[in-house]
């Protein structure tokens, strides 16, 4: 198949389609409410329900019983909706149900607004319910991306059954670009013996919970469900690195951003400064092998994002002090551009 | 010698977990008797909710899933569209369906999602510790209505059957109760007649059940199933409130 013109959400809508989702439940918000509108026209014609929720909350729970029964579920929402999801989300990661959670953000905190922001970056790698519990984010940075993490999220899902966010935003989710879809496995790998389908008085009754009141018992399937989240942090880390050889300042951004950065790079070369781009490609688990490898001539590392520094904190986790870590960013729905960048880059290396 | 009475194939062989005099063993039993009688057993999903009810997912012999507080209407809703040709019911105290969960229980019926519900009114919280719930009666004493509940301060009691006749969705809504052994046979009939609707297809079908809490109201036993007729049956009475299809 060639290539099509798409807008970022609706190309999300229809690789959902493509990686074989069945059941789609989800509350209008916006900047995405092209990915509900373009389900509720196209997914019943591939054999899939689309059904829109009364709230968030009510959405998350659909989500819960149609995982549990074997479905292959997604919902999509913004900022303050995911935020509203949260209790739904510990539930599932505690029930260990696969789903998807798109979340094409906007800017907060509160209503906030509808632009552009990064600000759920802690919503998205710190787990907002109640728990200890960790969820797959999955960053993409273009729309062919976007395609492509969306039927990688399903897998992983089913594979560790989890929740697995794709972590969009207004302008990713807004914008057009051209896009490919690729064959997709719609077929789970492995069939779902513990869903519930009633027994026919043929096997025990299936009993899907998150409640223990025995605290040795909850103990072990918190260890259990960690290390469960341990062998994710070994397999699925995804980054892209850009110039990084020879750079004598590593930026790192994720998403939409990290496409700006790229333009300041470029600027910056023009200036003679070599300037290189680590672009975690997951947000949980963190990518520490390119952080790990920086090393001479790289004297200093900027974050870069479009919130108030929030992936920062897992940048300075990641570098252990070997290079000073600083951080610029936009927020409120601001954009920054290459420019403003670049010069924040002139200015520390000034500095030095 | 012949066996007269035995324990319904619709429940499991295990000791339940609610107190003395409570309420909850009856309404199991009658709901795991009408899934028996309608040989849905094994087609049959429940949904457990938040409250002294959670563990019923021990009891009841089918598949079973847990709801957070008052989400169990959108499991279940979950379930059945993933499982449209399975019996979905979800059981659910007045603290869950009256109070935390009524937007999921009000979007079920109005959707007239094809599910039961089997809804537990006690007027208390039981499983915290008898506070104060939406179904609590004016002047009724709680944990938190020490002076017993008044109604400029918080509201009369809800009257959730008659609400939701008022539904479009709904197909059948019923109220029962089960104080006494002639009440609990209508009791039976009633829950039976409701999962005859789902079966059929006509969609929301809900009974709510007086129930009595002794260890939440402070009385004993039999006290308690004085209290809940003289009480509650004047300001819950029963009746079928709604049916748009006459089933057997």
């Amino acid at each position: 198949m060639g290539r099509t013109l798409m807008k970022g959400n609706e190309a999300l809508a229809e690789a959902a389609i493509r990686g074989g989702c069945t059941h789609f439940f989800g509350y209008p918000i916006t900047p995405q409410n092209e990915i509900p509108e373009y389900l509720s026209r196209e997914l019943p014609k591939h054999g899939g329900v689309y059904l829109q929720a009364e709230s968030e909350v009510a959405a998350i729970h659909m989500v819960y019983g149609a995982s549990a029964a074997g479905g292959r579920v997604l919902t999509s929402s913004s900022s303050p909706g995911i935020a509203l999801m949260q209790e739904g989300l510990s539930v599932l990661a505690a029930a260990q149900l696969p789903c998807v959670v798109l979340n094409v953000q906007r800017a907060g905190p509160g209503i906030g607004g509808i632009q552009p922001s990064q600000a759920d970056y802690h919503q998205m790698t710190r787990g907002g319910g109640n728990g200890d519990y960790r969820i797959p984010s999955l960053a993409p940075a273009t729309i062919q991306e976007s395609v492509e993490m969306m039927s990688e999220a399903f897998e992983i899902a089913e594979r560790y059954r989890t929740p697995v966010f794709i972590v969009s935003d207004g302008m990713l989710g807004q914008m057009m670009e051209p896009v490919e879809f690729k064959k997709q496995k719609k077929e789970p790998s492995q069939p779902k013996t513990w869903a519930l389908t009633g027994h026919q008085g043929k096997r025990k009754p299936v009993i899907i919970k998150t409640m223990s009141l025995v605290p040795e018992i909850l103990e072990q399937n918190n260890q259990n469900l960690q290390r469960k989240y341990r062998d994710i942090e070994e397999k699925e880390p995804k980054f892209e690195r850009f110039r990084t050889d020879g750079a004598e300042i590593i930026l790192v951004a994720y998403g939409s951003t990290s496409r700006i950065v790229k333009d300041s790079i470029e600027l910056l070369k023009r200036t003679g400064i070599n300037a290189g781009l680590i672009r975690p490609a997951t947000l949980w688990p963190f990518p520490q092998q390119p952080f790990n490898e920086i090393s001479h001539p790289c004297r200093h590392v900027l974050c870069i994002e479009m919130n108030c520094g929030q992936m920062v904190d897992d940048v300075r986790l990641s570098v252990r002090e070997r290079f000073p870590v600083s951080f610029y960013g936009r927020c409120g729905g601001v954009i920054p551009t290459p420019g403003e960048i670049a010069d924040q880059v002139k200015k520390l290396l000034g500095e030095r | 010698m012949l066996k007269l009475f035995t324990r319904t194939a619709g429940l499991k062989d295990r000791q339940t977990h609610y107190c003395p005099g409570c309420t909850h063993g009856i309404v199991h039993r009658l709901v795991a008797e009408a899934l028996t009688d309608l040989d849905i057993l094994g087609n049959t999903i429940g949904c457990a909710s938040v409250g002294c009810s959670i563990l019923s997912y021990n009891y009841f012999n089918v598949d079973m899933i847990e709801s957070a507080h008052g989400r169990a209407p959108a499991v279940a809703t979950g379930v059945k569209r993933v499982h449209p040709d399975r019996i979905v019911f979800t059981y659910q105290g007045d603290g869950d369906l009256a109070s935390i969960g009524t937007a999921e229980i009000v979007h079920a019926a109005h959707r007239s999602e094809n599910i039961t519900v089997i809804f537990i009114n006690n007027a208390i919280y039981g499983m915290t510790g008898g506070q104060m719930a939406p179904t609590t009666l004016v002047g009724q004493k709680t944990t938190t209505a020490p002076k017993g509940r008044d109604a400029s301060h918080c509201g009369s009691p809800l009257r959730i059957a008659e609400m939701f006749a008022k539904i479009p969705g709904a197909s059948y809504i019923a109220r029962v109760s089960v104080h006494s052994a002639k009440h609990v046979r209508q009791a039976g009939k009633t829950i039976r007649t409701a999962f005859a609707y789902q079966q059929q297809g006509y969609g929301f079908s809900m009974v709510e059940v007086l129930s009595t809490c002794p260890t939440g109201w402070g009385l004993s036993p039999v006290e308690a199933l004085d209290w809940l007729e003289d009480n509650m049956i004047p300001y819950y009475p029963l009746g079928v409130y709604k049916a748009v299809e006459t089933i057997s």
